[in-house]
């Protein structure tokens, strides 16, 4: 079930309540995990003339994935992120999703090449986790909206094929098997 | 309650189980056939590309499942670390009924006649067990045609100056090309090639029941939604099954078979679908539970005649496991190529198999299977950022715009590239797991560099705007086309079984799957593997008839 369309998630509780007794809206995710993740995966599938990431709702599909297939990446992802937002305040004085896209793409590029640095990242090299955000967000994105991502079919529509895969129809436009003659010499050797 | 005795144990229902437990049980005797997974249906998994049989981030959704079923992997620096189905290094295939070929690409290969006597052909190859089979493709042919027949095959050899000899045609036409297909047919006639439609175990008209074949895009991967894909649980299974003489005991892991203090085998234990562990007795064991899980399950079944696993006393049982080098080259065009037809894969040469001296074996080179939206976006030439916007515009401007032919290499076989049971960990079950490592031989990288090169200049020659090559490395886990752990020969020093797939060892256990395969041709093995579960069940049936295996 997914519980939020949206990737940014808009307070539902009011507002007087809200700070007291925040709920999430997330199954593994908090909401500044997910604010910060959804500006990552948005990096990696940009929003050109169609959507990106996180209008997709990728932070969805990895928030669902951490709770089921990826339960395993759960503390990977819990503690890599606090060390990538820790990390990125240091270089930039700034948290992630406020740093203008080229500032952020530049950060993905060294998270990328292994370069960040720090304590967290000398055990956790940068590249892996960057490559596994990128893995699964590339999944969220391409693979089938039951996993919760790819939202209305947007890649498929991208990329120009038919959603869902239609059942049934009949291909055929070649019509020269009717004219095959099993028992020709020509088809036997 | 205690299982009633049987005449034949058939371990595995896959290619060769399937079709094994089919001939023993049209032939009189009274069969159990036995396997770890269940029934799957299309339904049940749609068109999901993160839990198919081809890309399956999440989960293999035609088994095993991760949950029970873990391996150990090299982990590169000397030691070992666990591993599950969905990861690429457990070197999966599948395990349901019908196994592999529930979800399999359906390429009906015959090997070439060469692949039967390479070492004749070319020699011994220095760090290479290469050698003859026992059998000729003489011997074989017989039962390929009965697999193309039974099954079901769609082909046409017509323009295959190298097509191995065949007494009858296929039984259905075979498959008109999709637009890449017209567009490589074209260019390869140019090269003076002589292209040709892959052989399937697909129904192009209406064939046994089943009917002709949607052109899906989701095919390789996945389950057929309409049945026109012949896998055995939708061909030989059910005819076993209609004879009354066979069970088909699903969701039961089979744990050791039981050999005797004389050598001979009783029968098996495993667990039942609710973990219990059972004994079924019988007269005679077959296992056909794919080259890794078959050399496994021989290594558990330790006795006292036995002490390194039944019919093992010569340390090759789980040696020289093979698979396919595959290489070739990716092709990028100004113009849409692609056309939604599916499965995709449709045109073959055979032009670079076994016709030049200094190039060991070979393969044929076929076109790619269609690229699903996630895989492809791991398909750019080396160098590309793999993210952000470049992604973006590669997976939007090329999606339709690629081509890529590849070659299932035929790999040499390597003693030491083998199965093994780790001395410690186990299953859910408590079954010692497999563990499997190993690498190519030098020859198979030369071959694929041969092949890439090939594949590369006919893509150039269609029109390709821009290519790359892409060519097997040592590093290897032999997965769906896995073989050779279990090896036919005439020497009982240097195989496991006779030509029949008897163990030399112990006559009452036999191997009918990819195992016996002394070498994996340049060629997907399925349909050869199929051959082999007619042709050993049918011996078997012979034999049965002098001696009751007694």
């Amino acid at each position: 079930m997914r519980l939020f369309t949206g990737g940014t998630a808009a307070v539902l509780i009011s507002f007087n309540t809200a700070c007291r007794n925040k709920i999430s809206q997330w199954r593994y995710l908090n909401e500044e995990e997910i604010a910060l993740l959804d500006a990552i995966v948005e990096q990696v599938i940009p929003t050109d003339d169609f959507p990106g990431g996180k209008w997709a709702n990728v932070s969805n599909f990895i928030d669902k994935q951490l709770s089921t297939y990826y339960a395993k990446h759960k503390s990977v992802y819990r503690e890599g992120l606090a060390a990538f937002e820790k990390t990125v305040i240091q270089m930039n004085g700034k948290k992630f999703e406020e740093l203008p896209f080229g500032d952020q793409t530049a950060v993905l590029i060294k998270m990328e090449a292994g370069e960040f640095s720090g304590n967290y990242w000398k055990d956790h090299p940068s590249s892996g986790f960057f490559d596994m955000i990128r893995q699964h967000t590339l999944q969220g994105f391409y693979g089938s909206p039951l996993h919760g991502g790819n939202r209305g079919y947007i890649s498929y529509r991208m990329l120009g094929i038919d959603y869902p895969n239609v059942i049934g129809q009949n291909r055929y436009n070649d019509l020269s098997w009717r004219k095959y003659n099993p028992n020709s010499p020509e088809n036997g050797k | 309650m205690v299982n009633k005795h049987v005449n034949a144990i058939v371990i595995g229902a896959g290619a060769g189980g399937g079709v094994v437990a089919k001939e023993l049980a049209t032939g009189g005797l009274s069969v159990v056939l036995f396997e770890r997974g269940r029934w799957h249906t299309f339904d049940e998994h749609g068109d999901d590309e993160l839990t198919s049989q081809r890309t399956f981030p999440l989960k293999c959704g035609y088994g095993p499942d991760n949950e029970r079923n873990w391996r150990m992997a090299p982990d590169g620096k000397n030691g070992w670390i666990k591993v599950f189905p969905n990861d690429w290094s457990y070197g999966n295939n599948a395990a349901c009924v019908g196994s592999g070929t529930v979800s399999y690409g359906a390429m009906a290969w015959r090997f070439q006649p060469d692949d039967f006597h390479l070492k004749t052909k070319y020699g011994a190859v220095p760090g290479s067990t290469l050698d003859d089979w026992p059998l000729s493709y003489d011997e074989l042919e017989p039962y390929y045609e009965k697999a193309e027949y039974e099954l079901g095959v769609s082909g046409d050899p017509t323009n295959d100056p190298y097509v191995p000899p065949r007494k009858k045609p296929y039984p259905m036409p075979g498959f008109s090309f999709n637009r890449e297909g017209i567009i490589l047919e074209k260019a390869a006639k140019r090269l003076g090639l002589h292209p040709f439609p892959i052989p399937m175990l697909r129904n192009s008209v209406p064939y046994n029941g089943r009917p002709a074949c949607i052109r899906m895009r989701t095919c390789v991967g996945f389950a057929c939604p309409v049945g026109a894909k012949a896998g055995t649980q939708n061909t030989v299974i059910p005819i076993a099954l209609k004879t009354g003489n066979c069970e088909l005991r699903i969701n039961c892991m089979v744990s050791e078979i039981i050999v005797d203090d004389r050598g001979k085998a009783k029968g098996i234990r495993y667990f039942d679908a609710n973990n219990k562990l059972q004994e079924q007795t019988s007269d005679l064991v077959v296992v056909s539970a794919s080259a890794s899980e078959t050399a496994r399950l021989l290594l558990n079944s330790k006795s006292k005649l036995f002490p390194n696993g039944a019919g093992n006393n010569n340390g090759w049982v789980g040696k020289n496991i093979q698979d396919h080098a595959y290489s070739g080259a990716h092709g990028l065009f100004a113009d849409e190529v692609y056309d939604d037809v599916g499965p995709g894969a449709c045109i073959a040469i055979n032009d670079f198999n076994h016709r030049f001296p200094d190039i060991i074996g070979g393969g044929v080179l076929c076109n790619e299977f269609i690229r699903m939206p996630y895989q492809f976006t791991s398909v750019r030439p080396s160098g590309s950022r793999m993210w952000g916007k470049d992604h973006k515009d590669f997976q939007k401007h090329n999606f339709k715009r690629h081509i890529v032919i590849m070659g299932p290499v035929q790999e040499m076989p390597v003693f030491d590239k083998m199965v093994e049971v780790d001395p410690s960990v186990k299953d859910f079950w408590g079954i010692p797991v497999a563990r499997i490592s190993g690498f190519r031989h030098d020859n198979d990288i030369k071959v694929g560099h041969f092949l890439a090169d090939k594949a590369e200049k006919w893509l150039k020659e269609a029109g390709a705007i821009q290519t790359w090559q892409a060519v097997a490395g040592k590093q290897s886990t032999p997965s769906q086309h896995q073989s050779g752990t279990c090896r036919m020969g005439n020497d009982p020093k240097t195989s496991v079984t006779n030509k029949y797939g008897q163990l030399h060892e112990i006559d009452n256990i036999f191997i009918a799957d990819g195992s016996l395969h002394v070498n994996n041709g340049g060629y997907n093995p399925a349909l050869t593997i199929l051959s082999l579960g007619y042709w050993v069940g049918g011996h078997i049936n012979e034999m049965w008839k002098g001696t009751k295996m007694r």
